[in-house]
């Protein structure tokens, strides 16, 4: 099914494009305990890629190693056709990778439309001293930027709080906020880590609904991390399976479903 | 209109005036513990180098002239010119951008994570190093220094008052001009955060390191800005501190007086630290006028502050405006 150069086609009909980024023998340690064990595998562009794992699978390590968070000990980590030299979090944020965090990492004393506007920084491009200086070019990039931020909050229905500081809200729409945020940045690849964490049956079913959307409407790359095996299963067109820090399978979601090795570790063999 | 009413305006007048400068150190304090959560204790030391630092350059003093003299056994003292005030300003400030620069790339960058009390210690010592630094640089000697900022009574104020009640205020014309002064500075401070890049940049460090990372915010880049910054109201502090008692080492003393200030006002609220300024130099003004000076022998102005301070930390220790501590459990 996978054509390693041209990309896919996938059963829903979308045109899946070339490698973005491309994981090449990943190799991660703390100290002695090995959180990754020489993985390879790509994101492609357009596509929806899925790691999932049991607990501890390495899965956050891996997008953390992604984002620039952590620096593998070995392997290289291909972007845009190009090994990518190590690098901090922002520099990376800065190349159009953009990230959201298994336990919500927002700007709490913020509004949810300053949220989403800190998401354009790596857009604004005038520099300091224009700025301060408060002229016409500044001026106009901030109507653009907000314009850009105001289209993102209606496409994730977040209209009615965006003038409401993020720590007053519930859970759930955090999450919509930091996803708002890293949407902002139109990101050429979206890193989302374990989007679904801790909400309810309906919550999972609009923020799929949302990662869906945005794939559809916008053409972003998504990368993401989730052990809801059913709700990834749906989303995804290619999965990465890890256990251990192993890579224990690779491939659309109905090969990943029907891999021995993947059904033993991830659902627990069956006794019958 | 009884006089002692009328005095009782004039001193709490001037308690704003006094609380003017207190705010400004404390405005320093505050910008770096938001951005960093590093309680510099330098920030006092800071206003006292930059201080001597524009009174040198404006003067044309040769920096470490007496080691240079000592190690190779000449006689230079002085430069031979005079400098403009705005034109020495403006170096200073890259000399304090230049501060900023060492103490993040030789000091901070390698506590990055550590305790606050690391920190803070880390600033203790800061402190030290550049009061030395100072010294060695531009000598130990008071200086006054004179901006060209205009000093001594307010005329019209005098004959105004003097005119409507027959009794004439006495407001230093050096204190309305620091003033103004504090009021732009902060004003300035406030655009800033809130309508540029760098600014909201700030405010994001501020909020959340990790999140700030993840939208491509240099953690770096926005500490050197918020020590430039600090700096910078340092400097602002420095010059009228410098005009009203001269540059000595006891400038760096007023930054003691900015802890009660910071207890009133919030470690992270900037006007938290404006207003908490103003309540100290008209509460310790007021006080010794009314109380102190008749009742308690005088001189309450020493300790009023931090009994002040006390008494707001057993009360309300977030203070004025900081954020509500509230322990989840």
């Amino acid at each position: 099914m996978l054509d390693q150069s041209e990309g896919y086609t996938t059963a829903d009909g979308r045109r899946i494009g070339g490698v973005v980024m491309e994981m090449r023998n990943i190799t991660l340690r703390f100290g002695g305990v090995e959180a990754i064990k020489d993985i390879s595998f790509d994101i492609r562009e357009g596509e929806i890629r899925a790691i999932i794992g049991p607990n501890g699978a390495g899965k956050s390590s891996m997008l953390n190693v992604i984002s620039g968070f952590y620096v593998p000990q070995e392997g290289e980590v291909w972007y845009k056709g190009a090994p990518r030299p190590p690098m901090k979090p922002f520099q990376v944020a800065r190349q159009g990778i953009a990230r959201t965090f298994q336990n919500i990492a927002l700007f709490e004393g913020m509004s949810v439309l300053d949220n989403v506007m800190t998401g354009r920084l790596t857009k604004m491009k005038t520099g300091l001293w224009r700025q301060a200086l408060w002229k016409g070019a500044a001026e106009s990039e901030e109507t653009a930027n907000r314009e850009v931020a105001e289209k993102i909050i209606d496409f994730l229905e977040i209209q009615a709080i965006r003038k409401t500081p993020v720590s007053r809200l519930p859970y759930g729409l955090k999450k919509r906020v930091e996803l708002a945020r890293a949407l902002a940045a139109e990101p050429s690849l979206l890193l989302l880590d374990e989007p679904m964490a801790g909400m309810n049956v309906e919550e999972k079913e609009d923020m799929s609904r949302f990662i869906l959307d945005v794939n559809d409407e916008f053409g972003t790359t998504i990368a993401l991390i989730e052990h809801d095996m059913g709700v990834v299963m749906d989303l995804s067109d290619r999965v990465v399976v890890m256990d251990y820090g192993k890579k224990i399978g690779d491939g659309s979601p109905d090969e990943v479903r029907n891999n021995q090795a993947v059904i033993d570790a991830y659902l627990g063999v069956s006794h019958d | 209109m009884p006089e002692q009413f009328l005095w009782t305006i004039e001193v709490f007048l001037n308690g704003l005036m006094a609380g003017v400068l207190y705010a400004l150190v404390a405005l320093g304090f505050v910008l770096i513990y938001k951005a960093s959560g590093i309680f510099n204790f330098a920030q006092g030391v800071m206003a006292l180098f930059a201080a001597m630092t524009l009174y040198g350059i404006m003067n044309g003093q040769v920096p470490f002239a007496h080691l240079i003299n000592a190690v190779f056994g000449t006689e230079v003292h002085y430069f031979g010119w005079n400098l403009p005030a705005i034109l020495s300003i403006v170096l200073t400030m890259v000399v304090m951008i230049l501060l900023a620069w060492l103490v993040q790339r030789y000091i901070f960058r390698y506590l990055v994570g550590q305790e606050p009390i690391i920190l803070f210690m880390a600033t203790i010592g800061l402190a030290y190093f550049l009061e030395g630094v100072g010294d060695l640089m531009w000598g130990s000697d008071i200086k006054t220094l004179d901006v060209g900022l205009p000093q001594g009574i307010n005329l019209w104020i005098d004959e105004t008052t003097f005119n409507a009640f027959g009794y004439g205020f006495f407001i230093d014309n050096l204190d309305i001009v620091a003033s103004i002064v504090a009021a732009l500075l902060v004003a300035g401070l406030v655009i800033f955060a809130q309508y540029t890049k760098q600014g909201r940049a700030m405010r994001a460090v501020a909020d959340d390191h990790q999140a700030a990372l993840s939208v491509g915010v240099s953690l770096n880049f926005i500490w050197i800005l918020v020590w430039s910054l600090a700096g910078f109201v340092a400097l602002v502090a420095g010059i009228m501190w410098g005009a009203k008692s001269g540059v000595q080492f006891s400038l760096s003393l007023i930054a003691l007086k900015a802890l009660p200030v910071l207890m009133l006002g919030g470690f992270t609220s900037i006007p938290g630290a404006i207003v908490g300024g103003l309540i100290i130099g008209v509460g310790e003004k007021l006080f010794e006028f009314l109380i102190g000076a008749p009742y308690l022998g005088g001189a309450t102005e020493n300790w009023f502050a931090y009994m002040l301070a006390l008494l707001f930390l057993v009360f309300r220790p977030q203070g004025l405006f900081g954020e509500k501590i509230i322990e989840r459990v």
